[in-house]
């Protein structure tokens, strides 16, 4: 069995066993049928979002303006993905997608985020497995490298914090470290597996 | 002063980042609003495509949190961390933290309004708030708009990142704030 239907399986079961025994099972259901709900709103609500950014990035790209990003962010881009011709669209989008994570700007990160899913995927050898560029990308996206945390501030700002932005050089330290431990995981598990299937 | 400057930058960096865009295209000679629509088309049915890997995913998550099973896991891991001297009351936090990115804010804003943001744990919260994304969510969507279905270790990676990012968020509070 996939990795993901185990794990899909488990959450499902083990959520149902444990609601059983604690006698939570009306909730569950109550809880089912919320998320499922919740699911479509927020598909829903990327439409909007989606369609603006994917609008703007036709121009960036058009333009030219993606020159600026690609060569202010290359040592990052060597760096990642050193086998991702620098200027494909998938380099571009990946770019852009790290561009708005580092600004803060999350609303515009997910659409940068799946067109670049878009564009590694027509490189991609295999169409159902995911390819190196793709694992890497993930891991930097999971780790959400930020200099911005803006939601966070935000949110201590409104419940009352004298200082809503002290956790911001701690912020940074902490998933700058996060992002490390990905990329390097990822190269580590990469080269391992590849040994494996060589064997 | 870095107050100012980060919500000032909050504030202002999607209207000059678009203010950018727009002049340059312009200046280019680019047909700005055709080649707008031109690229906003995808949009939607990207956005639809997501729908069945989203139910898929929230709703396992949704009976696992209303199942409990995040309480037992609290129990069970709080004096593993106790023992560390790391407060018990940031553990829902780290464990909804992967999974779901509104259940772990509302958790966040919880833990801010019952301790204070500038007690030790409010900020040690708020840190690992914005220092991981949600593993999970991401995960589904990225994967789940192109139809990747053997995902290889793209989320041992993830949730060794949180875990990162944890251990990174307890020890330099721990540090700074201390």
């Amino acid at each position: 069995m996939e990795m993901i239907n185990l794990i899909w399986f488990a959450m499902v079961i083990i959520g149902l066993v444990v609601s059983a025994a604690t006698g939570r099972i009306d909730a569950v259901t109550d809880a089912l049928f919320s998320s499922a709900e919740q699911a479509v709103s927020v598909a829903f609500s990327m439409i909007s979002v989606m369609t603006f950014w994917l609008g703007m990035m036709k121009i960036i790209e058009k333009s030219g303006f993606i020159n600026w990003i690609v060569k202010l962010l290359r040592p990052l881009s060597l760096l990642l993905f050193p086998r991702l011709p620098r200027n494909h669209p998938a380099m571009h989008a990946i770019l852009m997608n790290m561009s708005a994570n580092l600004l803060g700007m999350g609303s515009a990160a997910t659409p940068f985020g799946l067109k670049a899913m878009q564009e590694l995927q027509t490189i991609n050898e295999d169409p159902n497995t995911a390819s190196d560029e793709m694992c890497t990308f993930l891991a930097v996206n999971t780790s959400a490298l930020t200099l911005i945390p803006t939601t966070v501030v935000a949110l201590r700002a409104a419940s009352g914090s004298l200082y809503p932005t002290e956790i911001v050089g701690t912020t940074i330290l902490a998933t700058f470290c996060a992002t490390m431990t990905a990329v390097a995981l990822d190269r580590i598990i990469r080269a391992m597996t590849r040994k494996r299937k060589r064997r | 002063m870095l107050q100012l400057i980060v919500q000032t930058a909050a504030a202002w960096v999607i209207p000059v980042f678009i203010f950018f865009i727009l002049v340059y295209a312009v200046v280019k000679k680019v047909d700005v609003f055709d080649t707008f629509v031109e690229g906003a088309k995808e949009g939607f049915s990207t956005s639809i495509t997501l729908i069945p890997y989203l139910v898929a995913m929230l709703a396992a998550i949704g009976i696992l949190r209303a199942s409990g099973a995040l309480d037992l896991l609290t129990q069970f891991l709080s004096p593993v961390l106790t023992y560390f001297n790391i407060p018990g009351e940031i553990i829902p936090l780290a464990i909804m933290r992967p999974l779901s990115g509104s259940g772990a804010l509302g958790i966040t804003a919880e833990i801010l309004n019952s301790f204070g943001p500038d007690s030790f744990i409010g900020r040690l919260a708020s840190t690992m708030q914005g220092s991981t994304d949600t593993t999970f969510f991401i995960l589904t969507v990225y994967f789940g708009s192109v139809g990747i279905r053997r995902t290889r270790h793209a989320l041992t990676v993830g949730l060794l990142a949180d875990l990162a990012a944890f251990i990174a968020s307890v020890i330099i509070c721990s540090l700074v704030f201390q």
